[in-house]
């Protein structure tokens, strides 16, 4: 393997990797963010004890998100530097913006939040939650502007000189209606990541309870039911707004990148009215279109591409031919495309990656919804389902939309390939924006080094999944840590917060069952 | 000032707040196995940066995202060239990260004692490895025209990132055990005491060495001076460590580190990758630095943006500001508290 593919596979492998946490920090904040607010309005314990037991989870995964979050940042610099030079103007920004005005709010309130019980009067105290978990909101956003920008640049024009985009309208990179997209699609996912994890583990809990004769009337039954109920719904919900919302990104995406989603359909020649395909076979590891047989459903996609049952959609031999002419059947046979220099160009994406991972995605977003509509039905009227089947079909079923989000993302950024700055056809061709993935690698970095780092990481987060999920099952089977009824932050001074704590934070008020207190 | 001696000026601010948070939080890291002989005085020690590092840490996220920011091209030159150093710090901030987090999510005194050597290791190898990348961009890589690495992987690490790396490790262990006088009590502040009095004249001088170097190669009259506030700064602190004057030695500490960095910034000044090969590969600002546009959107966004940040900064500083002391190492209160 020559340096560009294993500075592939090391991006692919982190970035998924760092996915698996961040959907999690943002749905699980919202929704802990609510169960705080419904403490703060009701005083009810058992919202106090899921803001607690959720909370937790929240912050043992957080962690590791900003830990690997690290990696992305500097990568784009240690591996692709031919790629940061030639969108430093656009993309860089928005890094330093997520840092300055999203990342910033969200590390200093997290901090708040987590050592504020008992510190902060307390509705300052769940707004230090709410703010934290804005920033990671408006990170978001910054982050998948950043990326979406890449996928559909806008706001540039190219600089005679370099060859290199140069912003011209801040405004329009921001306001790109990919991000608009790509923004909201991701945000509904991250809720049905959250809103698997809530009834999972909750009946799960609740069949545990049940069958040692736990009462059905204490606090704790009322946490398990409230999350059940609560990530039923969100569940539910959020996979209706995925499909809305990804039906919207769709359309945008057959104008923007038709290649992506003609590949993800396996359909090979321009049809009027265009098929959906439901399964798909070809020979094994060809990359060839008339290779693929495929069962479909009739006018289907014609319907999701146009929203009617007519309009042709574009084949991918069509299309490869019609990329072809536009922008080269060969790479230049420059030094900068490394080994492709001079080697012929395919335009299509891998054909078996774009289709499955488009089907993965959408099969396991429905799973999900299933369960979450599963659990609600079996838990009308304070019923609690004892099946094994369908509790631990529902506890593994958290996997589902962690599975959703990780492959529509490897969808969409496989699907952009060979380009790593896809050309936006909304702009005459001359004056197109454009980067091949040949090109962005570092050129001064060899194989050996990025191996070497490869190597590293994978290693090194192999041990932490390990770790975090050992830690993860061992507190989820813990539970609520109920104690006395009372719990300790209940207790919130709502005058000045520290005028009476002489010893610090270890003036008597943390327990040991306070678990979103740390003791060092 | 054009903008791009602006940027160039707010990245320096970056770098060297972030030297000047996190470079505590390193320091009470690595001093954890040194002035925390008792369980619990780790545990105080911990506590004191605890609601601290990782707002310290976006520092770091900030100051990087500025140079990608402003000037791609010192970002795509600099991060390449120091290629596995740069991994290897990823790695300690990784490991230190999560022990961070982990260390209180199961009690036992052996989980407990390895999560809190990882905070230690970790610390260690990110601040010697972000030292050894600021000494290399400020006193030379070995690059050519292209901004491309001459020589192997480890071609980056001479003396230059070897000072810059025993720079910032030693300057924030002193930072360090300073903040410790300054904000526990006990047996670990008489500690840190004892620590900051024997080793801050010698902790400061590898820094120095750093500033003074830079200074006889590029400098100006004003950073000249800036390099004697930093020297004196030195002995200030000595002198009001001596008399434990936990705060004013704090603050004298903190100018050493100010005026070096100022000192160090203001003499590269528009160079901001120097080359070891030859000084006309030099890359500088104006080679490195985005558009004029982009610039003005940054330093509209930051200049809202940033005195946001230092307000709510402070306020978690103020909130967090009280004196610890270490819980008493009785069998029934060991009960109680979580290890």
């Amino acid at each position: 393997m020559d340096v560009l593919d294993i500075a592939r596979w090391q991006f692919g492998i982190t970035t998924v990797y760092h996915f698996m946490m961040v959907p999690l920090t943002i749905g699980l904040g919202i929704l802990v963010a609510v169960m705080h607010t419904m403490w703060v309005r009701t005083d009810k314990p058992e919202w106090l004890r899921m803001t607690r037991f959720w909370g937790r989870i929240y912050l043992i995964n957080f962690v590791l998100g900003v830990a690997t979050g690290l990696v992305q940042e500097f990568q784009f610099g240690l591996a692709w530097s031919e790629y940061s030079r030639f969108v430093g103007d656009v993309f860089g920004a928005l890094l330093a913006l997520e840092a300055l005005l999203a990342f910033f709010l969200e590390s200093t309130f997290l901090g708040l939040w987590i050592f504020g019980w008992g510190r902060i009067p307390k509705k300052v105290h769940l707004a230090t939650l709410w703010a934290a978990v804005i920033g990671s909101v408006v990170s978001a956003y910054f982050i998948i502007a950043a990326n979406s920008w890449m996928q559909h640049p806008v706001g540039v024009v190219t600089d005679d000189a370099t060859g290199r985009p140069v912003q011209v309208d801040f405004f329009a990179v921001l306001s790109n209606n990919t991000a608009v997209a790509a923004f909201s699609h991701t945000i509904v996912a991250a809720l049905m990541v959250a809103g698997a994890a809530l009834v999972g583990i909750g009946l799960w809990h609740l069949r545990r309870r049940t069958l040692a004769g736990a009462p059905t009337t204490d606090v704790d039954h009322g946490v398990w039911r409230r999350s059940v109920r609560l990530g039923g719904y969100v569940s539910v919900a959020a996979f209706l707004l995925t499909a809305v919302t990804g039906d919207y990104q769709a359309k945008l995406m057959y104008q923007q990148q038709p290649l992506k989603m003609s590949s993800a359909e396996a359909l090979c020649e321009t049809e009027a009215p265009a098929p959906f395909s439901i399964f798909a076979f070809s020979k094994f590891g060809s990359q060839e279109c008339d290779d693929v047989h495929s069962w479909t459903v009739p006018y289907l996609l014609s319907y999701l591409a146009h929203g009617d049952f007519s309009t042709a959609v574009p084949g991918v031999n069509d299309l490869q031919a019609e990329y072809e002419e536009a922008y080269g059947a060969t790479y230049p046979d420059d030094p900068s495309y490394g080994d492709l220099a001079g080697e012929p160009i395919d335009y299509t994406p891998l054909l078996a990656v774009t289709y499955w991972n488009f089907r993965l995605m959408i099969g396991m977003g429905m799973v999900s919804a299933g369960v979450g509509a599963h659990a609600l039905w079996a838990t009308r009227r304070g019923r609690v389902p004892t099946s094994p089947v369908a509790v631990y079909g529902s506890l593994l079923a958290i996997g589902a939309p962690f599975v959703a989000n990780a492959s529509g993302w490897i969808f969409t950024e496989m699907g952009r390939q060979p380009f790593v700055v896809y050309p936006n056809p909304d702009v005459p061709r001359a004056d197109q924006v454009y980067f091949f993935t040949a090109q962005a690698v570092s050129p001064g970095v060899s194989a050996g080094e990025v191996l070497t780092s490869l190597i590293t990481l994978t290693a090194v987060y192999g041990a932490l999944a390990v770790v975090e999920l050992w830690l993860l099952v061992r507190f989820v089977r813990g539970g609520v840590t109920a104690g006395d009824g009372a719990p300790t932050p209940g207790h919130t001074p709502e005058g000045t917060p520290d005028d009476d704590l002489p010893g610090g934070r270890d003036g008597g008020r943390e327990k040991p069952d306070d678990v979103l207190s740390f003791a060092y | 000032m054009d903008l791009q001696t602006v940027w160039f000026v707010a990245v320096a601010v970056l770098w060297t707040g972030f030297l000047l948070l996190e470079g505590f939080d390193f320091g009470v890291a690595a001093l954890l196995p040194v002035l925390g002989r008792r369980t619990a005085d780790r545990h105080l020690m911990l506590r004191s940066i605890g609601p601290l590092w990782d707002g310290n840490e976006v520092w770091l996220i900030t100051a990087a995202g500025a140079v990608f920011a402003a000037f791609p091209g010192w970002y795509a030159t600099w991060l390449p060239a120091l290629y596995l150093p740069f991994v290897l710090v990823l790695f300690g901030l990784i490991v230190r990260a999560v022990a961070f987090e982990w260390r209180h999510s199961h009690h036992t005194d052996r989980w407990d004692t390895t999560w809190t050597h990882v905070i230690t290791g970790g610390s260690l190898i990110a601040a010697l490895g972000i030292g050894a990348a600021l000494g290399a961009t400020t006193l030379g890589l070995p690059i050519d025209a292209d901004g491309n690495r001459v020589g192997g992987a480890f071609a980056g690490v001479g003396w230059p990132a070897v000072l810059g790396g025993v720079a910032v490790l030693s300057f924030s262990l002193v930072h360090g055990a300073v903040f410790l006088a300054l904000k526990t009590d006990g047996p670990v502040r008489l500690a840190a005491r004892r620590f900051a009095r024997r080793w801050s004249p010698v902790a400061a001088l590898p820094l120095l060495l750093w500033a003074g170097i830079v200074q006889l190669q590029d400098g100006t009259a004003v950073t000249a001076v800036l390099w004697l506030v930093a020297a004196l700064a030195v002995l200030v602190t000595w002198a009001r460590v001596r008399v434990d004057r936990e705060g004013q030695a704090f603050a004298a500490w903190a100018v050493v580190l100010l005026a070096s960095a100022a000192t160090i910034f203001g003499s590269v000044y528009p160079v901001v990758v120097p080359s070891t090969i030859d000084s006309a590969f030099d890359v500088t600002i104006s080679d490195a630095s985005v558009s004029d546009y982009t610039l003005t959107v940054m330093t509209w966004a930051a200049g809202v943006g940033l005195p946001v940040v230092l307000a709510y900064q402070a306020w978690t500083y103020w909130v967090f500001r009280q004196r610890l002391t270490a819980e008493p190492e009785t069998p029934e209160a060991a009960e109680q508290v979580p290890a």
